[in-house]
C-alpha cells in the first residue's frame, strides 16, 4: 500500500482530496503515458513535486479547482487537468502541463486525487491503485503536509512565478531593515508562499 | 469604514428610522461555500460583511470579507462594482506583499460570488496600543517603568512612519489609515488587551486604497498621513508628540516624502474649514 494522506479543506469538507508522495520515481514514462492515453484509471493530477515550494500554494490550486468545480466553470476538460493549470501563473493549458505535471524525467512526484460526487474515492482505493502502478518509494505525509514542499526548487519556481525582480532591485534584507528596523529575519520561503497564491487568486482576472 | 458589531447605532426618537436588524447573525445568505457553521461576524460595514473563520487548513484562520448584493443597485452594475472593489483589493495586497509590506496574504477569492478571504493577522492594533498607553499616562503611573514603554513606543512610532512611507514609495495609498488599521502581529497569533509592541507592522484593511501616480502622490500620501493624525489626536491630546515622531520617520523614509509633508499642511487648512463650516 501506497501512503495516503487525506485533506479535507475547511469548508469542502464533503470533498475530501487524496494526496501521495513518491520519491525515486523510475516509471514516470510509463505514468504519463497513461494520462495522454486519457487511460480512464489514471484520473489524477500527477504533479512534479520540484515544482511545489510548499503545502499552502497546492492546497490553495485544490480549493480554486473545488470552486471552479462547483460552479461549474472549470477552463480545462476534467477537475485534475484544472489543478495543473491553476498551479501556473499564465493561461497557457499546455504549457501548465509541461512546467507542472510530470515529465518523463519526473523522479519526485506528487498524486493528487479528487472526490467527486457520485465517484466514491477512498484514501484505501487510492493508496492500493498507486501502490500498483508507481514504481517509487512512498514518502509519508505529516498533518501539515510540510512534505510537499521537501523537493522544491526554489530558484526554478521563482522563475515560473518571476519572483526575482520585486523591490526595484532592491536587496531583499535591505528592505526590512528600512520598514520594520531589522527586529525580524524574514522569511523569504513565506513570502514567496504569499505571493504565490496571491498570483495564482487573481490568474486571469 | 467597518463598525464594530457591538457599537450602538444613533437613533433619534419619535422620527427614527425602523431599528436596525440585529447584528449578531449575518442578514445575508452566506455565499458558497460558505455556510454558518465554523464562521463568526466580526465586522459589518456600510459594504462588507467580515467574519473570521479557517481556510485551506484548519490550522490557518482567515477573514472571509463578503460584499453582498445590493438591492438598490441594478444587479449587472452592481456585481461590476463588487467584482471591481474585490479586485482592486486584491491587487493591491499581493502588490504590497511582493514589494515586502506586511500585509494580510489573500487566500482565496470568487470575484462573481463577491468573496475574498485573507490571511488572519493576529496580535493588536495601534489602537490598542495608544489606548492602553494613554490610560497610563492619566493614571500617571510609575515614572521609571514609563520611561521605558516610552522608548519603546516611539521606537514602535518610528516603524509606523518608514512603513508607511514604504507603501507610498511603492506607489500605494491606503484610503483609510486609522490606527485600527495598522496591526502588531505577533508570532503567536493570539489577539490580548495589549499586543506586543516588538511585534511586526502590518497594514490591514485595503478596502479603499488605490495606486497612487506621480500626478496624485502628494494627495494621497498627505490624506493617508493626515486620516493618521486624527486617528491620533481622537485618542488623547496626550498622543501628539507621538504622531510627531510618526511623522519625523515617514518624512525621513522615501524621496517623495517631504512634498508630501508640504501638502499634509494643504490637507490640514482644508480640514479645519471644514470642520469649521460644521
Ligand atoms: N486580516 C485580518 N486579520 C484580522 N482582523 C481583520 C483582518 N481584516 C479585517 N479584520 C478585522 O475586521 C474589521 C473590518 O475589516 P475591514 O476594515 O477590512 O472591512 P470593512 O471596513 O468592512 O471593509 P471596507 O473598508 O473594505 O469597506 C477590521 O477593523 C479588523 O478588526
Ligand atoms: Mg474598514
Amino acid at each position: 500500500m501506497a501512503l495516503v494522506r487525506t485533506f479535507r479543506l475547511p469548508h469542502l469538507e464533503d470533498y475530501p482530496v487524496q494526496v501521495a508522495l513518491f520519491k525515486n520515481v523510475t516509471n514516470a514514462t510509463f505514468l504519463r503515458s497513461q494520462l495522454l492515453a486519457a487511460n480512464p484509471d489514471f484520473d489524477y493530477a500527477f504533479l512534479d513535486a520540484t515544482m511545489i515550494l510548499s503545502p499552502l500554494p497546492l492546497l490553495l490550486t485544490t480549493s480554486l479547482t473545488l470552486q471552479a468545480y462547483l460552479s461549474s466553470t472549470l477552463r480545462t476538460r476534467t477537475p485534475h487537468s484544472e489543478l495543473v493549470f491553476r498551479l501556473h501563473p499564465n493561461n497557457n493549458i499546455g504549457e501548465s502541463y509541461r512546467k507542472f505535471g510530470i515529465s518523463d524525467t519526473t523522479t519526485h512526484l506528487i498524486a493528487i486525487k479528487l472526490s467527486l460526487p457520485p465517484t466514491e474515492v477512498t484514501n484505501e482505493s487510492v493508496s492500493k491503485h498507486l501502490a500498483e502502478v508507481v514504481e517509487g518509494e512512498s514518502v509519508p505525509i505529516g498533518d501539515e503536509g510540510e512534505e510537499l514542499g521537501l523537493w522544491a526548487d526554489v530558484a526554478k519556481i521563482r522563475k515560473i512565478y518571476k519572483l526575482n525582480d520585486g523591490g526595484k532591485g532592491r536587496a531583499k534584507g535591505k528592505r526590512e531593515v528600512a520598514v520594520n528596523g531589522g527586529a525580524r529575519v524574514r522569511d523569504e520561503k513565506k513570502e514567496m508562499e504569499s505571493v504565490i497564491m496571491g498570483i495564482m487568486v487573481l490568474k486571469g482576472t | 469604514m467597518a463598525h464594530s458589531v457591538a457599537e450602538p447605532v444613533p437613533t433619534i426618537a419619535p422620527l427614527s428610522p425602523p431599528s436596525p436588524p440585529p447584528t449578531d447573525r449575518p442578514l445575508h445568505t452566506l455565499p458558497a461555500p460558505f455556510t454558518t457553521s465554523n464562521l463568526q461576524l466580526l465586522a459589518q460595514g456600510a459594504e462588507a460583511l467580515v467574519y473570521k473563520t479557517t481556510f485551506l487548513t484548519p490550522n490557518t484562520p482567515c477573514v472571509v470579507k463578503y460584499r453582498p448584493p445590493k438591492p438598490y443597485r441594478h444587479p449587472i452594475l452592481d456585481k461590476r462594482l463588487t467584482k471591481a472593489r474585490l479586485l482592486a483589493e486584491a491587487r493591491v495586497l499581493v502588490r504590497a506583499g511582493r514589494e515586502g509590506v506586511s500585509v494580510p496574504r489573500v487566500l482565496g477569492a470568487d470575484w462573481e460570488g463577491g468573496w475574498l478571504v485573507l490571511s488572519w493577522v493576529g496580535g493588536g492594533s495601534v489602537r490598542q496600543v495608544l489606548d492602553g498607553w494613554a490610560e497610563r499616562v492619566k493614571r500617571g503611573e510609575q515614572k521609571a517603568e514609563q520611561a521605558l514603554m516610552d522608548g519603546e513606543i516611539l521606537d514602535l512610532m518610528r516603524r509606523i512612519g518608514r512603513c508607511v512611507g514604504r507603501l507610498h514609495d511603492i506607489g500605494i495609498s491606503h484610503g483609510d489609515l486609522t490606527t485600527s488599521n495598522i496591526m502588531l502581529q505577533s508570532p503567536s497569533q493570539e489577539s490580548g488587551p495589549q499586543p506586543p509592541l516588538g511585534g511586526e507592522i502590518t497594514l490591514i484593511d485595503f478596502g479603499l486604497a488605490s495606486h497612487i501616480t506621480p500626478n496624485s502622490a502628494d494627495e494621497e500620501g498627505a490624506v493617508d498621513l493626515y486620516v493618521l493624525e486624527r486617528a491620533f489626536a481622537a485618542t488623547h491630546p496626550a498622543a501628539e508628540p507621538l504622531f510627531q515622531e510618526v511623522l519625523k520617520a515617514y518624512s525621513e523614509s522615501w524621496k517623495g516624502a517631504k512634498s508630501v509633508m508640504k501638502r499634509l499642511e494643504d490637507v490640514r487648512l482644508r480640514g479645519r474649514k471644514r470642520s469649521m463650516l460644521g
